[in-house]
């Protein structure tokens, strides 16, 4: 055991860290710090146009997208020189945020089923931040049970003529272009009538809604289709095989790896370090203290788990499965973080007006954000089940779609006339 | 970074698998908890052999010099198949204490037949039915001499020598009490492997380990080490509670199906799965503290403590869950991981102490 850079690793880390420090936009470092919970901060300037400054940058200087090959953008870096930028990269890693969705999936589908031609026009542009990509996936009645997804896609020539409505489209109302996954058999079992295709977001006939979420913001969009033509050259992958196009896009989820994943224990450190309750000051509540040490112990076990992977990377090995617990852990713990933090001050702790509020209302932030972090990018039940099938191979559940066209399967409208 | 055991540390614990693996099955756990014996000696004698004692005993003390890292990967071994022996108590307890704070004649006498295996070692420290607070023990040391009664003391029956925490003239003392003469009777436990006695000492002749006044810090640092390696017993047992747990699911049917197809089940053992991963990375963090000394150990073994002890009891509570009807018979042996795990989880003191001490280790936090 060794927590030390090699010698390879040390002199990467010393280049990174000289250029961040030449470059970095550090008119925004305090704001970024107090980032999180689904919002990036960046105080009196606009979010987007300075993360597209700051990529635009890196890109130049050939420090985006680390692990893509040079022609398409990247630096033909190695894992651990990835994880080794996110670490110096720091508080500015918050800015990426805007490109994660496009450069952590969409770019390796299209780098597994675009063409040359294709790759060479859109991947340089996606990893210089100059054009933003969404995904849209998830659908009204297909979420965690993505495959059930309805939005329809009909042959017309060279084209495909596509209707439907998808939701939970993260950045859709910035993005230039998606990738989006269709129905295009609905008599064959619902996993084998699925299409891929990529398309320019200005289309006619795309119309993109912002939801308003239950905290207020509006990160996400529902995106509806209305005739939208997309040329058949657009198609990733063959007619019927999108979802195992779409497995590809799911399995490049970036590992939350070199950065740390968001559980609430600074903020709830920081909180029970100055508070006094009733009794005496909060930290020397014994209940105060079996909680904390519970959340602290839960947080060193991601992070050290974290480590554990970056050890696999730097020695050329793939991470073991147990980095599929981050989210799953950090989601719930989260949650429970704010709830405490909340009950902890009473009727003040609902406070959110962030001129009143401790920290800027960051527990009351957090309290309203949480419930979205058990869900986005796979529920508890979904990670659970994953954990259980794909790490402790245990069989999977009985479904009731199994075998039937996907135009047989019952749907909420059946249960309701009572069919 | 390398954050992972070394091949050679690999290669210890694959050779203490294989042996463990061939003689000591869980049917040694249960000749212990029948009676039978009251520790499995040829299994004591087989490590001792391969010098597993010794790992970490430096070799200018008779011991192999090898350093915890391998020693923690033993202890994972140890756990996952709940050997019936005083390694706990005689290798992390007792000969750490000697090695940490002993003089050069003490480490000299003590160190080259504890870790021969030739003496088997213990701590002895409760007195009643609540944790014990130093500052107020019954046991006391007088001049050379040490007198009252330990109750439940891990492999007190059979161990030769216990590191006695008595109460001396300014406080707790760490005393090294030769076991021979000492009046010892069998306490019944929650797990009954662990040939637990209760210690009667009157006059018992004794030598100063360290001495009051220092004594209760001196105990906490050796707590600290111990915790390292207790949490690798315990996340050996938490791996194999689950891996019991996920075999049974796949062959056991019900309703026309296995019932690890059931989400029910199947979340679960997700849950063990995540519990055993935060509390592996932890110790692994911890081994390497332990290892280098380093400045945040007691933080460290203080995390690795509290989680692992989360890992193996929820592993074993929800194995028997997982089993069902045939989990709560004895014929099964899921109680004895149930049995084993409570053990491992109050025998450095309960969760109480040790999110105290996690919370005191914080940076900025100090009470």
């Amino acid at each position: 055991m060794d927590f030390s850079d090699t010698q390879a690793e040390a002199t990467f880390r010393e280049t990174a860290r000289a250029w961040i420090s030449a470059h970095a936009p550090t008119y925004l470092a305090e704001s970024l710090s107090r980032s999180g919970f689904g919002s990036t901060r960046t105080g009196d300037f606009d979010p987007i146009e300075e993360a597209k400054k700051w990529q635009k940058a890196k890109a130049d200087a050939g420090w985006a997208c680390l692990q893509w090959p040079k022609d398409y953008g990247g630096r033909g870096a190695t894992p651990i020189e990835s994880v080794i930028w996110n670490q110096e990269e720091g508080v500015y890693g918050k800015l990426s945020g805007t490109f994660i969705i496009g450069q952590g999936m969409c770019a390796p589908t299209m780098m597994a089923y675009a063409n040359e031609d294709q790759k060479r026009r859109y991947l340089p542009k996606l990893a210089s931040g100059e054009e933003i990509w969404c995904q849209l996936f998830s659908e009204p009645h297909g979420g965690s049970d993505l495959a059930g997804l309805r939005t329809r896609a009909i042959k017309d020539g060279d084209e495909w003529v596509v209707n439907g409505q998808k939701i939970w489209t993260s950045g859709a109302h910035y993005s230039d272009y998606g990738i989006l996954i269709t129905r295009t058999d609905p008599e064959v079992a619902k996993h084998r009538g699925l299409t891929m295709f990529f398309l320019d977001m200005r289309s006619q006939g795309v119309e993109i809604r912002p939801i308003k979420q239950a905290n207020g913001d509006s990160g996400f969009n529902e995106v509806f289709f209305d005739n939208v033509r997309i040329p058949d050259a657009q198609r990733l992958g063959e007619v019927g095989d999108g979802w195992k196009v779409a497995l590809t896009t799911l399995m490049n989820e970036r590992l939350a790896i070199g950065g740390s994943i968001a559980t609430g224990f600074p903020e709830i450190e920081a909180l029970v370090k100055e508070l006094v309750i009733t009794a005496g000051p909060a930290i020397e509540d014994a209940s105060v203290r079996a909680r904390l040490a519970d959340w602290y112990a839960k947080s060193a076990g991601l992070k050290n788990t974290g480590a554990r992977a970056i050890s696999a990377l730097s020695k050329g090995e793939i991470p073991g499965p147990e980095n599929s617990i981050g989210k799953l852990v950090a989601g719930g713990m989260m949650q429970d973080i704010a709830k405490y933090g909340m009950e902890l001050q009473g009727l003040g702790g609902l406070v959110t007006d962030p001129t009143i509020a401790r920290s800027q209302a960051q527990i009351q932030a957090m309290l309203m954000r949480s419930p979205a972090v058990r869900i986005e990018g796979g529920t508890d039940q979904i990670l659970r089940n994953i954990i259980a099938e794909r790490v402790l191979g245990l069989p999977e559940d009985m479904r009731a779609d199994k075998g039937l066209a996907f135009s047989q399967i019952p749907t909420s409208t059946d249960a309701k006339r009572g069919s | 970074m390398n954050f992972d055991f070394s091949s050679e540390d690999r290669m210890v614990q694959e050779q203490v698998k294989r042996f463990l693996s061939e003689r000591c099955s869980l049917g040694r756990y249960r000749e212990v908890m029948e009676g039978e014996t009251a520790h499995a000696d040829d299994v004591w004698q087989g490590l001792s052999e391969m010098g597993v004692q010794g790992t970490a005993i430096p070799e200018a003390y008779g011991g192999v010099g090898a350093g915890y890292l391998p020693l923690c990967l033993a202890a994972q071994e140890l756990g996952a198949v709940l050997a019936p022996v005083a390694f706990s108590s005689s290798i992390y307890l007792a000969s750490e204490a000697i090695l940490q704070f002993g003089t050069e004649d003490q480490k000299e006498r003590y160190l080259p037949r504890l870790a021969s295996g030739e003496l088997i070692g213990t701590l002895a420290v409760s007195e009643g039915l609540a944790e014990p607070a130093l500052d107020a023990l019954e046991v006391v040391s007088g001049q050379d001499t040490v007198t009252g009664t330990k109750l439940m003391v891990p492999h007190g029956l059979i161990a030769d020598i216990a590191i006695v925490v008595a109460r001396g003239s300014e406080g707790a003392e760490l005393l090294i009490v030769p076991l021979e003469g000492v009046q010892r009777s069998a306490v019944e436990g929650v797990d009954p492997s662990l040939a637990a006695a209760t210690l009667t000492f009157s006059g018992t002749a004794c030598e100063v380990l360290v001495g009051s006044g220092e004594g209760k810090q001196a105990y906490q640092t050796l707590l600290n080490r111990a915790a390292v390696l207790f949490a690798f017993e315990q996340i050996g047992g938490a791996e194999q509670a689950l891996n019991m747990a996920v075999a049974y699911a796949k062959e056991r049917f019900a309703f026309g199906r296995p019932i690890g197809s059931f989400q029910a089940l199947k979340h679960m053992m997700a849950d063990m799965y995540v519990a055993l991963k935060l509390a592996e990375s932890n110790a692994y963090y911890a081994a390497w503290a332990l290892q280098n000394d380093a400045e945040d150990l007691p933080l460290a073994a203080a995390t690795a403590r509290v989680s692992a002890t989360q890992a193996f009891q929820l592993c074993a509570r929800d194995n028997i869950q997982v089993h069902g009807g045939m989990g709560f018979t004895w014929a099964f042996d899921c109680h004895l991981f149930y049995r084993r795990s409570n053990y491992l989880a109050v025998a450095l003191g309960g969760s109480k102490a040790w999110d105290d001490h996690l919370v005191n280790a914080l940076p900025g936090l100090a009470a």
